[in-house]
């Protein structure tokens, strides 16, 4: 209880920060006259009078957060955010249920982008700028949970350079303090997405529609104003811009930090992950056009690499953009773009799945299994980028490993028994623990998550939380160790 | 010359007992007590117990009136700072010292005489390690030294049957390689030196020292014996300081497999190297070396600190089919007992890396020495200053020049000022052209000359020859 109480400050301030952010779809309500500013009024006050009172009431339990707090306040934020934020969206769309919003927001807020509402091109543009800006909220709040956070609980993966600054990576603990290092990441963050803003707009959006995108683009959510998504637009410059910064925002920020305070591009390369990120995404998109194109899909290659390439980076960076119903290409090509987006995107991006300093290391780990056994006395450490990496950081990812997958087997299962098709079902929990968003067949690209029933939106919304917070720390307060005095 | 010597260690030790035996007066320093005792049992020099750093004891060791400071001791930060107490407090002229962090030596800048006063920093372990590579490159030679900035090479060799110039008389080499000059400085055969004349027959087991540019070497090789197929896989026995760093330099070129003994040493060693498969084992252990395939090795480097494993590792893997074994042995007598028996190459570290340290003690304009079959043979790049008038050898055919017996002028490097080059900059630039020795070459002023001495007693009568008289002047 008392821990509940230190984090229930932060959790105030956090209420009111956010009822700070209600300020711009209530602008964006007036200047469209769309009549939601009152469930935005209505729902900043809430924010900030709770918010408020909580922070108020527990000053006296002020104290210095410690891992397990932090680990607290980062799983009850998101709940919690996710709650109060559907209320402008109970107040001004008739009919929605809590349960419906709940997966809505929650998937705004995990960067995910599976929706539950269709209409999307007559809904209140306030409501769609809501949903983008959970969505950027949510990789702003995650950039900091990667960088400042999970490496507390050992399980980031990242943390493995931050103890030792060898060679050209010096610079890898980017400041000396957290909220210093937040900073520097929130600004490097606001500054892409003021360049995905223009490149938008002079690529032919309206600004409306280039901030909305920004928002769901920089955030690798993938909320769209348009039913259609970028088939709305059909324009190969807009697809090309949202390519771009798709990739750009599924590189590690605190790398774009360094190139940005360094003014050099040494530390991409440096990077374990971006030039593999890169690399494997890119490889995909050509790889899965010239499949497209043998499977007689397109009639000629540039059509089928430009469809294959932007719904490649689109799904393998987690964002979940589409701008053609890929349901409808042969299997192996949706298929592979789900695997994708489980691995490819790195560490400390907005993107999900396992990311690819994991991916990495289990290669590294199986190919040290093998070399075991053709030369039993050899000493192989594990190496990424130069750096050894210590053996219980390969342990923590093995076990990161087994939780992904058992989960992912489980609530497969169990979606099934629900009554859903093992396609729909699988695609569905890979999408939602990876944050990508559309799946296949029932939760296709066309579709939406609102065919499901209130069992299996439950389930999933529970997987996109599990995903963003990368498994063990939602998993972990439901341990009872971790509430043992 | 009076030398100061700090550091007794394994270099210390044979820098004074070959500075000893070309009388010099030699102070050696060190912590250790107990070595100094040994040390001085040994040989007939004097000896300070203390730290090498502290001026009171530099002052002790004599240095207000050497001539030389030679700071080798274990600590790379004792023998920059009593380098610069010696140029502080002493002013001794010539301040050597052993650096072995790469760090330090990439910033050459603290060594100037305003900062750390290190007029020449060596690294016997870089030594040794360039050395061995240069075996691994040409493993067919027994030596490959490299003279006047790599242009030149000397190259010790086995003769062995099958090569096209065994048997045959040494100026048979002329018409048979019309087009690449080469001079035989020496044979050693059964281990007595042979003057080459035009007429030596090179026989099998001849242990042969020929001289030519660096790029024409492995044509002259060829001739002496079957060439073996190029080194592909090196294991290397033992990851201290030498090993380490020969994995490092040759990981990227060979495959390379490198045993280690202590488990911590290894994984240090694993996080150091790339592509080197790191082993954690003893170098004589036999099945260890039967699962890692030492009999398809083309080259095993037997390198620990240990003078009987590295002879007896070396020995296995020899036994075990390697195609080729180079062992590390310190003590001379031991050297003398393995080589070219079963152990192809034993390498002495001390005389390996003792050149660089005499070229500085010779008088005259001496730029490399090199040491040879243990310490007994020399080979020295000189310059040869002066004019006709003031020097014994400047405009001079070979052949008038008044050369001890058992000494041969081997090549000469002549520097040509490069046509074209733009007036005033300050900068000239040189063409270096390489001339193998004949009867009729006329040497010139500024010529460095590669003179091969089979015979080291004779180096202090060449020293004297190349030096300028003063009294011509």
């Amino acid at each position: 209880m008392h821990a509940l109480l230190t984090v229930a400050r932060p959790l105030g301030l956090i209420a009111m920060v956010m009822s700070l952010f209600h300020l711009l779809p209530l602008g964006v309500s007036l200047a469209y006259r769309d009549g939601a500013e009152f469930a935005f009024i209505f729902s900043m006050a809430l924010n900030c009078a709770v918010g408020y009172l909580v922070w108020v009431t527990t000053r006296r339990h002020q104290r210095e957060l410690t891992p397990r707090d932090g680990i607290l306040l980062v799983v009850l934020a998101w709940c919690g955010g996710a709650a109060f934020a559907t209320l402008p969206l109970l107040l001004a769309i008739p009919g929605l249920s809590f349960t419906d919003a709940y997966f809505e927001t929650m998937s705004g807020l995990t960067t995910t982008g599976a929706t539950v509402l269709s209409n999307l091109d007559v809904i209140e543009p306030s409501i769609n700028i809501w949903r983008g800006l959970l969505e950027w909220l949510g990789g702003m709040g995650l950039i900091v949970l990667a960088v400042a956070i999970l490496p507390l609980l050992g399980v980031g993966g990242r943390q493995i350079f931050r103890a030792e600054t060898p060679g050209p990576m010096k610079d890898e603990k980017l400041t000396p303090r957290i909220t210093e290092t937040a900073k520097g990441l929130w600004v490097v963050y606001g500054m892409i997405s003021l360049a995905c803003v223009i490149a938008y707009g002079l690529a032919g959006m309206s600004w409306f529609d280039a901030t909305m995108h920004m928002f769901s683009t920089m955030s690798l959510g993938g909320f769209s104003s348009h039913d259609a998504s970028f088939g709305f637009w059909n324009s190969p410059a807009i697809e090309a811009v949202a390519i771009v910064f798709m990739l750009i925002a599924s590189v590690n920020f605190g790398t774009h930090f360094l190139v940005f305070k360094a003014r050099s591009a040494a530390p991409y390369r440096h990077d374990p992950e971006a030039g593999w990120c890169v690399l494997v995404i890119l490889a995909s998109c050509v790889g899965i056009a010239a499949y497209l194109l043998a499977m007689g899909a397109y009639p000629d290659f540039w059509t089928a690499l430009r469809f294959a390439s932007f719904n490649v980076v689109s799904i393998a960076s987690t964002t979940g953009y589409a701008n053609t119903d890929y349901n409808l290409w042969p299997i192996f090509a949706p298929m592979w773009m789900l695997f994708l987006g489980s691995f490819a995107s790195c560490s400390g991006s907005t993107g999900g799945g396992i990311k690819m300093i994991r991916a990495r290391l289990l290669y590294i780990q199986v190919y040290r299994e093998f070399v075991k056994l053709v030369h039993p006395s050899a000493v192989t450490p594990a190496k990424l980028g130069g750096h050894v990496i210590e053996n219980k950081v390969i342990f923590a990812v093995l076990a990161f490993m087994f939780i992904y997958i058992c989960s992912i087997v489980t609530m497969t299962l169990v979606l099934m028994l629900s009554g859903l098709d093992v396609v729909t079902a699988f695609s569905a929990t890979v999408a939602s623990i990876n944050n990508t968003g559309p799946g296949l067949n029932q939760v296709g690209p066309s579709t939406t998550y609102s065919a499901l029933s209130d069992f299996q939106t439950w389930v999933l919304t529970f997987a996109m939380l599990l995903g963003r917070l990368e498994l063990f720390t939602l998993l972990i307060v439901f341990m009872p160790v971790f509430w043992r005095k | 010359m009076k030398i100061v010597i700090l550091g007794a260690g394994q270099v210390g030790s044979s820098v004074a007992e070959n500075l000893v035996s070309e009388a010099n007066d030699i102070t050696v320093v060190d912590t250790n007590a107990e070595r100094l005792r040994k040390l001085q049992d040994r040989f007939d020099l004097r000896t300070v117990t203390g730290n090498a750093a502290h001026p009171a004891i530099l002052a002790q060791a004599g240095a207000a009136d050497a001539d030389m400071l030679l700071a080798v001791t274990q600590s790379d930060e004792t023998n920059m700072v009593a380098c610069k107490l010696a140029a502080t407090m002493f002013n001794i002229p010539t301040k050597i010292a052993r650096i072995r962090s790469a760090d330090y030596l990439s910033h050459q800048e603290i060594f100037a005489p305003q900062n750390f006063a290190v007029d020449l920093s060596i690294c016997p372990e870089q030594v040794l390690t360039d050395y061995i590579v240069k075996l691994l490159e040409f493993p067919e030679a027994l030596q490959v030294l490299e003279f006047a900035g790599g242009k030149v090479s000397l190259v010790a060799m086995r003769a062995f049957h099958g090569g096209p110039l065994v048997g045959h008389e040494l100026q048979y080499l002329r018409q048979h390689m019309p087009q690449i000059d080469t001079r035989v400085a020496a044979i050693f055969r059964h281990d007595s030196p042979i003057i080459p004349e035009g007429k030596t027959v090179i026989e099998a087991d001849d242990e042969v020292f020929f001289i030519a540019a660096t790029g024409n070497i492995r044509g002259v090789m060829r001739e002496l014996r079957r060439m073996d197929k190029p080194v592909k896989r090196v294991m290397i026995g033992g990851g201290g300081n030498i090993g380490r760093r020969l994995a490092k330099a040759i990981e990227n070129k060979y495959e390379v497999k490198i045993i280690e003994f202590n488990k911590a040493g290894a994984e240090r060693l694993a996080a150091e190297l790339d592509k080197t498969l790191v082993l954690a084992g003893d170098v004589t252990d036999e099945e260890l070396l039967e699962a890692e395939n030492v009999g398809e090795m083309d080259v095993y480097c037997a390198l620990t600190n240990d003078d009987e494993n590295n002879i007896m590792s070396s020995l296995l893997a020899k036994r075990m089919g390697a195609r080729k074994v180079i062992a590390l042995i310190n003590r001379g007598s031991y050297v003398n007992l393995v080589q070219a028996g079963q152990i192809d190459i034993a390498i002495s570290p001390a005389q390996a890396t003792i050149g660089t340290l005499l070229a500085h003690v010779r008088r005259g304009d001496c730029v490399a020495v090199h040491s040879l079959r243990r310490g007994a043979a020399e080979a020295l790049e000189l310059v040869a200053h002066g004019d006709a008038k003031s020097s014994k050898v400047v405009g001079r055919r070979v052949e008038e020049i008044d050369l001890p017996k058992g000494t041969t002028i081997g090549a000469i490097v002549r520097r040509h000022e490069r046509g074209g080059g733009r007036e005033g900059d300050g900068k000239t630039a040189y063409d270096h052209e390489v001339i193998i020795a004949h009867h009729d070459t006329i040497i010139e002023p500024d010529d460095h000359v590669i003179v091969f001495v089979v015979n080291k007693r004779m180096v202090s009568k060449i020293e004297k020859l190349f030096q300028v008289d003063v009294s011509f002047v």
